[in-house]
């Protein structure tokens, strides 16, 4: 009698602890090698498009950080970005500076999230920790800037809630020599760790032309090999007056586009912010933060689209206004939600332990995804 | 001899066995768990810049104590498709093979539990009844994540006994002995009679050991740390990808007999590497009791230098799992059966030619 054999179905998921929040992976097992992801979401849906529509505009702000929560800096940055796109209005250079420097710090952060739990996933503990220590210090930054340390309401349309701490700049630029041996550190200890690289490297291969049709964007894109960083591309803000590099994915330790170049494409970048950071600094102009910030925001009939590199990708924001002080419709275009799509063609063919590998490789957060 | 003792104590052999056959339990195992848990946490803490616990007792060390407390008052929980007698046999079996092998560790030279002539056959045997256990849990939780916990404890724990086993015929080979005791009387002396630097033999051929006897050595290492589990190896228990293996659905005092178990075969894995290739009990410089003239002291040093080096390698594990990630399924295996083995041949081979010459 031939023993019949047959596809196993392994919930991943809602509580297990690296799905990076609630999220569920229905696997597709033959054995332990994956036939197919199937990714269920919506776990944390919170209705944020259909509240916004309920909103005035600078009402909208607070919900925007709860998205991507890891990166609230940057989601107020697209945020406003898009509105004041809509209402035509100019702010003072010192805000704009004000706003690259909390973005890239945000950057920062976020990507040492990344890191850490990416590290964590593959059975590091030690550097997950030793990531959210120096993480501790942005969001200590953070913290005497506008008093919160992970939801700030900070960046307002037309300015900033506050002008910077008297202390910022001092602590600002301590940091950053503080923070430079610590990336050679994560380096030493994960990054060329044999094991780490044999987990990694050859594993969940993008191609450059998958990536592109899916619509991946941010470091995923660019651990494909792209140099595609919006920053550079289609500078918003002062991008245009620093200098700095795109680190792309160069198939160091395997195949372009592995988990591998996707992970160290983070690392690079975090030097990269720091170097913004720096010019950013040594240019900051004088100024009145809240002169621009409008009475009243409300907008003429019309729509808009936005982009920003938030640290996940290019974060878009589609605003229609009908002429009123609530926006008609908000529309998010989450990179998130458009790299956990590319998981299913990641994952055929490796292993369940590789699914975690490769879902902590595209780094998502939940609350930008469900919304 | 401490069964010599006990029996003129209480003049039963009966009572004498069971006493002496509690003793590593009260006396080692227990204490040792409690003490090694809060080391793990407060060695981790330490090398990740936390403090780790700090708030039961003087720098938190009653926080195992406090946990044990705990763990006896939840509530044993058995889930409702799973199969009862199995679930409840597995953790005592997991505890009883951990616990089995105590029985044949030299502790000093005055106190082996049992001193057969197969004592390190036998540990490594009993060893065995560990996947048993293991298995059982797996399946029996009824829950597909133990199952693959279980699996993989399995087809692991077996294959890197081979590497295992290769080393220790290498030092048989040598020895012509598998008698723990013997085996660390043969190494007695100062610390160059140790088997890593080439044993009690001498002249060329001692140095002709020394680096088959390192090779030996670190293969050993490698696949004792495969055998109980712990990083890189600690794949069964992947917490990221199975949630934590086989004792997922344990809870109360049945997890805390797979806990306990897994501490007991960090020592009892460590007691081996230091019986065979670190002189067991001997002390690396002579002995205090033999210089002062007080003879009943020697086994009292022994007992420390022993728990000494168990301990020091028990150290070395956990620095490993708070430094490196974790293998995957398919890499672990392939450097168990492309490189281990093979390497231990060839180094089985050589020592073997070395020997006959």
């Amino acid at each position: 009698m031939p023993v019949k054999t047959e596809e196993m179905i392994l919930n991943m998921g809602p509580q297990h602890p690296s799905t990076h929040g609630v999220l569920r992976l229905e696997l597709l097992l033959e054995g332990e090698i994956i036939k197919g992801v199937k990714p269920h979401i919506g776990y944390l849906h919170r209705c944020f498009e259909k509240h916004a529509e309920a909103m005035t505009y600078p009402q909208v702000i607070p919900y925007v950080d709860r998205l991507d929560y890891l990166s609230s800096m940057y989601n107020e940055f697209g945020y406003v970005t898009a509105v004041e796109k809509l209402l035509g209005i100019e702010v003072p250079q010192r805000v704009e500076y004000i706003r690259v420097i909390m973005g890239e710090l945000q950057r920062i952060a976020s990507h040492l999230v990344a890191i850490g739990t990416y590290g964590a996933d593959l059975g590091a503990f030690t550097p997950f920790l030793f990531a959210f220590r120096d993480r501790e210090k942005i969001l200590s930054l953070f913290e005497i800037t506008c008093g919160a340390r992970l939801l700030y309401n900070y960046i307002w349309i037309g300015g900033l809630s506050h002008d910077l701490h008297p202390d910022f700049v001092r602590l600002a630029r301590e940091f950053i020599p503080y923070f430079r041996p610590k990336i050679k550190e994560m380096n030493d200890l994960l990054s060329y760790n044999k094991i780490f690289v044999e987990r990694t490297a050859n594993v969940g291969i993008l191609p450059p032309e998958t990536a592109i049709n899916f619509g991946v964007s941010g470091p995923n894109l660019r651990g494909s090999g792209l140099k595609w960083d919006l920053r550079r591309n289609d500078p918003y803000s002062v991008y245009d007056k620093f200098d700095f590099n795109i680190p792309v994915g160069e198939g160091r330790m395997g195949t372009v586009g592995d988990c591998w170049d996707r992970y160290f494409v983070r690392i690079l970048e975090m030097e990269e912010s720091l170097k913004i950071i720096e010019q950013a600094l040594d240019q900051l102009p004088e100024g009145d933060v809240t002169s621009a910030i409008p009475k009243r925001v409300k907008p003429p009939i019309g729509q808009v689209y936005a982009r920003v590199e938030n640290p996940r990708g290019e974060l878009g924001y589609f605003i229609i206004s009908d002429g009123s002080v609530n926006p008609f419709r908000v529309k998010v275009r989450a990179p998130s939600f458009i790299s956990l799509s590319v998981m299913d063609e990641l994952c055929r063919g490796h292993m369940i332990a590789d699914v975690i590998a490769i879902l902590g490789s595209i780094d998502i957060v939940l609350g930008e995804i469900d919304r | 001899m401490i069964y010599d003792f006990l029996l003129k104590l209480t003049g039963s052999e009966i009572a004498a066995g069971f006493i002496q056959s509690l003793l590593p339990l009260f006396v080692f195992i227990l204490p040792f768990a409690l003490i090694a848990v809060l080391l793990e946490r407060k060695v981790s803490a330490h090398m990740q810049d936390r403090l780790g616990p700090m708030r039961v007792g003087y720098h938190g060390i009653f926080q195992t104590v406090a946990d044990i407390l705990k763990l006896m008052q939840k509530e044993d929980i058995v889930t409702d498709n799973s199969d009862k007698a199995l679930f409840n046999i597995a953790p005592v079996l997991v505890f009883t093979g951990s616990y089995a092998a105590f029985a044949a560790i030299p502790f000093s030279g005055a106190f082996i539990g049992s001193n057969i002539d197969l004592g390190l056959f036998f540990i490594v045997a009993v060893s065995g009844l560990v996947v048993a256990g293991i298995l059982m849990a797996g399946w029996a939780s009824n829950n597909k994540y133990t199952l693959l916990g279980a699996m993989r404890s399995a087809a692991q724990v077996i294959s890197y006994e081979i590497p295992t086993i290769l080393v220790i015929i290498t030092i048989v080979m040598i020895t012509g002995t598998l008698n723990l005791y013997t085996l660390s009387e043969l190494q007695t002396g100062h610390f160059w009679n140790w088997m890593i630097f080439g044993g009690p033999s001498t002249g060329l051929i001692k140095v002709a050991f020394i680096p088959f006897m390192i090779i030996g050595f670190v293969i050993i290492y490698i696949s004792t740390l495969a055998e109980v589990n712990r990083t890189p190896f600690d794949i069964p228990e992947a917490e990221s990808e199975l949630v934590s293996g086989y004792h997922t659905e344990y809870s109360g005092m049945k997890f805390a007999m797979f806990f306990l178990a897994e501490y007991a075969n960090m020592f009892a894995v460590s007691a081996i590497v230091a019986a065979v290739f670190f002189g067991g009990y001997q002390s690396p410089f002579g002995y205090l009791g033999n210089s002062l003239g007080i003879s009943w002291f020697i086994p009292i040093e022994q007992f420390f230098w022993f728990t000494f080096k168990g301990i020091f390698f028990v150290l070395v594990q956990m620095w490993l799992r708070w430094t490196l990630p974790r293998l995957r399924v398919d890499q672990l295996m392939a450097l168990c059966w492309k490189y281990l083995i093979p390497i231990a041949f060839v180094n089985l081979l050589i020592v073997g030619l070395i020997t006959v010459l």
